[in-house]
C-alpha cells in the first residue's frame, strides 16, 4: 500500500518537474514581466508531491511497514520512536529523497522570493534547478527507489546501525543537507545569470542570502557530524580528516569563499566571475562529495550501502553538471578585468579566498590521492591527519591575521592604526606567555597559532563591543563570525597541545594511579534497555592536585538488532576540562581496558563553533 | 583570447582526467578485507630477522612445516593476554611460529619477550608497519595460519585464545 503510494508520488513529482521543465522554455520567449501562474501551481505541486513522498515514507518507518526494503533493513520494530524517524535518512535511499526533497524546497523558495528579478534570469535558473531535480529523481527511481517491495513482508526488521542512534546523528543530516543541497540554488542561479547576462550587483542580491543561509546550516551540520564523532565514536577526537568529514569540508570552504567575494560584488561590481565559478563548483563539490561517500571508492565510516551502479551514476550526473557548467561558462562569460588593486578592504577579502582555495585544494588533494595512486600505480595508501596538519596549519597563522586586519580596512583608502594594532600584538604576546606558563612548553608552531589567535580574538572582541556602543547591532555579524573562529582555532590548539591520555588495564575494586590521578574501578553492573543489554563500569577519577572526585560510568552495550557491541564513553564536563573514559572488555580476563582522557577546553571549542555560525545566522537580518 | 581558451582547454583536459580516475576507481572498488584473502598464498614481503639479521623473504619459508604469523607489539595489552597461548603453541612439533613486531621498539619488544617467554621461533621487524598492511593486517593482535604449500589456511583477529588454540592444533597435527 506504502509502497504504491510512494512510487505514484515519485513519478508525480517526475511529472511536475517536466512540465515545469516545459512550461519554463516555453515562457522565455513569451512577451510579459512576469512569470507565468501556471509555474508557480506547477511549483506548489511539486512541493507537495515531494513533501509527501517524504512523510509517507516517515510513517513506513514509524509504522515498522517490513514490506519495504528500506525500511527492512534499516529500522526495528524494539526502537525507539525518534530512531525509527531520523531512520528514514540514516540511510542510502532514504537520504537522497530528504535530499530531493529539499531540492525542491529551495527551488519553490527561490522562486517565491524571487519575484522582483528578471524574468529571464529567474526562468533559466528554474529550468537548470529542475534540471538537477530531475536528474536526481531518475537516479532516485531506478537505483535506490525507498518504495521497493519484499514478498513476503519479513515480521522484523534487521535494525538500524546502533552507532547511528544517537541525537546529534538524527539531526546532523538534514542540517547539512540544507547546506549541501541549498548550494543547488546558487548553482542554478549562476547558470541563469550566465545566460541570461544578469547585471553583476543584482546577481550579488538575488543569491546573497541563499549563500549565508547554507553557510550556516552547514557549519551547524558538520558541528553535528563532529559533536556524535566525539560523544559516540570513543576516540576522543572530534575530526579525523575521514574523507566523508572532507567531503562536507569543500563545499564549506567553497561557501565561505563565495560569502566574502560576494561583499565585493555587491559593493564595487568586481569579481563577477569568480563568484560565479564559485556559486558553480560549490554545488559540483557537494555532488562529488556524495559521489565520494556513496559509490564506496573510498573506505570510510560512514558506511552507506555500496553498489558501483550507484557510483557510476552519480559520476554521469557529476560529470554533466561540470561539463554543462564548464561549457555555460567558457561561453556567456564576458571576462572581467581585474583592476589595480590598492589595499583596500577588497583586497583582503579576496585573500580570504585565497586562503580558502588553498584549503580546499589541499583536502581535496589528500581525499582523493589515494584514489589516484590505486589507480595508476596500484598501491594502497591513506593520507592522515599528519599531512592535513604540517599543510594548513603554517598558513592558518597567515590566514589569522589577515582576518584580523581585514576588517580594519576601508574600502577606500586604508590607514592602519598602528599603535592599536601593537598594543594587542603585545596583549597576545602575554596572554600566550600566561599559556606557557601554566600548562609548559608547546612548539614554536603552536605559540604562533596561540598568538595569533588571541590577536584576532582581541580585534573581533573589540569590534563586537564599538559596534554595540554605536547602536548598529545589524553589523556585529562578521566580527562575531571571526571571532568564533578565532576562539575555534585557540580552543583547538589548546586542546590539541595539552590533552592528556591514560591507557590501563584494570579489574573491579582496583586503584591504578595515572600522574596525579587515581582511578578506582567500583563495581560493575548489568541493565536491560529497550533495544539493548549494557554493561556500566563505575569508576571514580580522582585528581591529588585539585582534590575532586569525578564519578564516570562507561558502558559496552550489546545490541541485539543488529547483534553488535558499541562502546559508549562517559564524559564529565566541567568548565575547563573534559573528563572522556572509555572502557574495553579483554577476552578471557577479568580485566577491562580503560582510557582516560581529560580534554581541556572542549566545551569552549563547541561553543565557538556556535559562535561562529551565529555570526552568519546574525547576517541574514542585515539590512542596508 | 588565445591566452583563455589554452586555460579553458588545460581544465577541461583536467576535469576529463579526474573523471577517468574515479570512473576507473569505481571499477577496482575492492575492500580492504582480509577475508578474501584466506585460500590464497601469501604475498612476497621483506622483513628483518633478529637473530641473524639478515633479510627474511617469502622464499627462505621452509616449506616442510606449518607456520603461524603472529602479528604483535609490546605496547599491545592484548597482545598480553594471548601470550600464553603462544606459548602453547610453540610446543607443537609441526608448527613454526613468526612472530611480527608491529611498529615496535625493539628494546621493549625483547624486554616482553624476556619478561613473558618467547613463543617465536623467527622474530621479524616491521618497524614502520608497513609489510603488515600489505599481508592484508586490520589491527594488532592479529595471526594468519599458512600450511606447506604458503597458503593462508585461516585468520585470527584479536587474541588467540583457548578455542582457537584447540584448532590450530588440530588442524596442524590431523
Amino acid at each position: 500500500m506504502i509502497s504504491i503510494f510512494g512510487n505514484s508520488l515519485i513519478i508525480l513529482i517526475l511529472l511536475s518537474t517536466l512540465s515545469i521543465i516545459y512550461f519554463s522554455f516555453n515562457s522565455i520567449t513569451s512577451l510579459g514581466i512576469n512569470i507565468s501562474k501556471k509555474i508557480y501551481h506547477l511549483s506548489l505541486l511539486q512541493v507537495t508531491f515531494v513533501v509527501t513522498c517524504l512523510l509517507t515514507l516517515i510513517v513506513g518507518f514509524i509504522i515498522s511497514d517490513f514490506s519495504l526494503t528500506t525500511v527492512f533493513e534499516n529500522s526495528h520494530t524494539q526502537k525507539p520512536l525518534i530512531y525509527k524517524i531520523a531512520g528514514t535518512w540514516g540511510n542510502h535511499e532514504g537520504s537522497l529523497l530528504l535530499w530531493i526533497t529539499l531540492m525542491v524546497f529551495f527551488n519553490f523558495l527561490f522562486l517565491v522570493y524571487g519575484k522582483k528579478y528578471e524574468k529571464k534570469f529567474m526562468l533559466f535558473s528554474l529550468i537548470s534547478q529542475n534540471f538537477l531535480i530531475l536528474s536526481f529523481i531518475l537516479f532516485l527511481f531506478f537505483t535506490s527507489n525507498p518504495f521497493l517491495l519484499i514478498n513476503p513482508a519479513p515480521i522484523e526488521g534487521l535494525g538500524l546501525n546502533p552507532i547511528l542512534q544517537d541525537p546529534a546523528l538524527a539531526i546532523h543530516p538534514p542540517l547539512l543537507y540544507i547546506g549541501f543541497v541549498g548550494s543547488s540554488i546558487y548553482f542554478s542561479s549562476a547558470i541563469g545569470a550566465l545566460i541570461s547576462n544578469l547585471p553583476a550587483k543584482e546577481f550579488a542580491a538575488s543569491i546573497k542570502n541563499w549563500v549565508i543561509f547554507t553557510w550556516f546550516f552547514q557549519t551547524l551540520g558538520i558541528f553535528a557530524g563532529s559533536v556524535w564523532a566525539y560523544y559516540e565514536l570513543g576516540w576522543g577526537g572530534f575530526w579525523f580528516w575521514d574523507p566523508v568529514e572532507n567531503a562536507s569540508l569543500l563545499p564549506w570552504f567553497c561557501m565561505t569563499a563565495l560569502m566574502h567575494s560576494i561583499i565585493v560584488l555587491e559593493k564595487k561590481g568586481q569579481l563577477y566571475s569568480w563568484v560565479l565559478i564559485l556559486c558553480l563548483m560549490t554545488f559540483v563539490l557537494t555532488i562529488a562529495g556524495t559521489f565520494l561517500v556513496r559509490s564506496g571508492i573510498l573506505n570510510s565510516v560512514h558506511t552507506f550501502a555500496n553498489d558501483p551502479t550507484r557510483g557510476l551514476y552519480i559520476l554521469i550526473i557529476l560529470l554533466l553538471a561540470c561539463l554543462v557548467s564548464f561549457f555555460i561558462f567558457i561561453k556567456h562569460s564576458r571576462g572581467n578585468s581585474i583592476q589595480g588593486y590598492n589595499l583596500d578592504r577588497g583586497t583582503f577579502i579576496l585573500s580570504n579566498n585565497w586562503f580558502m582555495i588553498f584549503y580546499l585544494v589541499t583536502v581535496f588533494l589528500g581525499t582523493v590521492y589515494p584514489i589516484f595512486t590505486e589507480v595508476i600505480f596500484n598501491t594502497k595508501i591513506s593520507v592522515g591527519p599528519p599531512f592535513y596538519n604540517t599543510v594548513i596549519i603554517p598558513f592558518v597563522i597567515v590566514f589569522l591575521i589577515l582576518m584580523s586586519l581585514g576588517p580594519e580596512s576601508k574600502w577606500i583608502k586604508t590607514k592602519f592604526p598602528i599603535r592599536k594594532l601593537l598594543t594587542i600584538l603585545i596583549l597576545s604576546f602575554v596572554l600566550n606567555l600566561i599559556i606557557s606558563v601554566i600548562f609548559k612548553s608547546t612548539s614554536l608552531i603552536s605559540n604562533l597559532i596561540f598568538i595569533t589567535s588571541f590577536f584576532l580574538i582581541i580585534m573581533s572582541f573589540l569590534d563586537v563591543i564599538k559596534l554595540i556602543q554605536l547602536n548598529k547591532i545589524t553589523l556585529i555579524s562578521r566580527s562575531v563570525s571571526h571571532l568564533g573562529f578565532g576562539l575555534l582555532i585557540l580552543f583547538i590548539g589548546l586542546n590539541h597541545n595539552f590533552s592528556k591520555e591514560y591507557d590501563v588495564n584494570i579489574k573491579t575494586g582496583e586503584i591504578k594511579k595515572l600522574n596525579n590521578f587515581d582511578l578506582k574501578f567500583k563495581d560493575l553492573k548489568l541493565t536491560n534497555s529497550q533495544n539493548y543489554k549494557s554493561i556500566i563500569g563505575n569508576f571514580e577519577l580522582k585528581d591529588n592536585d585539585k582534590n575532586f572526585i569525578k564519578e564516570l560510568k562507561p558502558e559496552i552495550r550489546i545490541y541485539q538488532n543488529p547483534e553488535t557491541l558499541t562502546y559508549e564513553a562517559s564524559i564529565k564536563s566541567t568548565i575547563f576540562n573534559d573528563y572522556y573514559l572509555t572502557m574495553s572488555n579483554l577476552q578471557n580476563s577479568e580485566y577491562y581496558n580503560v582510557k582516560v582522557q581529560v580534554k581541556p577546553f572542549m566545551s569552549w571549542l563547541w561553543l565557538s563553533v556556535l559562535i561562529m555560525s551565529l555570526g552568519g545566522f546574525l547576517r541574514l537580518f542585515y539590512k542596508r | 583570447m588565445s591566452k583563455i581558451n589554452f586555460t579553458a582547454y588545460f581544465i577541461l583536459l583536467l576535469i576529463i582526467f579526474v573523471f577517468m580516475i574515479f570512473f576507473f576507481g569505481l571499477k577496482n572498488n575492492q575492500k580492504y578485507d582480509t577475508r578474501d584473502n584466506v585460500g590464497k598464498q601469501i604475498s612476497e614481503f621483506e622483513l628483518t630477522s633478529v637473530k641473524s639479521n639478515n633479510i627474511l623473504t617469502k622464499s627462505d619459508l621452509d616449506k616442510s612445516n606449518f607456520k603461524l604469523f603472529n602479528f604483535w607489539a609490546s605496547w599491545c595489552p592484548p597482545c598480553k593476554d594471548e601470550h600464553p597461548f603462544l606459548m602453547k603453541l610453540n610446543k607443537i612439533d609441526k608448527l613454526k611460529i613468526y612472530g611480527i613486531n608491529f611498529k615496535d621498539d625493539t628494546k621493549s619488544a625483547k624486554k616482553f619477550l624476556v619478561n613473558l617467554g618467547d613463543p617465536y621461533d623467527h622474530l621479524l621487524l616491521d618497524e614502520t608497519g608497513k609489510s603488515s598492511v600489505d599481508f592484508g593486517i586490520y589491527g594488532i593482535p592479529e595471526s594468519i595460519l599458512i600450511d606447506k604449500n604458503l597458503i593462508i589456511i585461516k585468520r585470527y583477529i584479536g587474541p588467540i585464545n583457548n578455542k582457537d588454540y584447540e584448532e590450530i592444533n588440530s588442524l596442524v597435527t590431523k
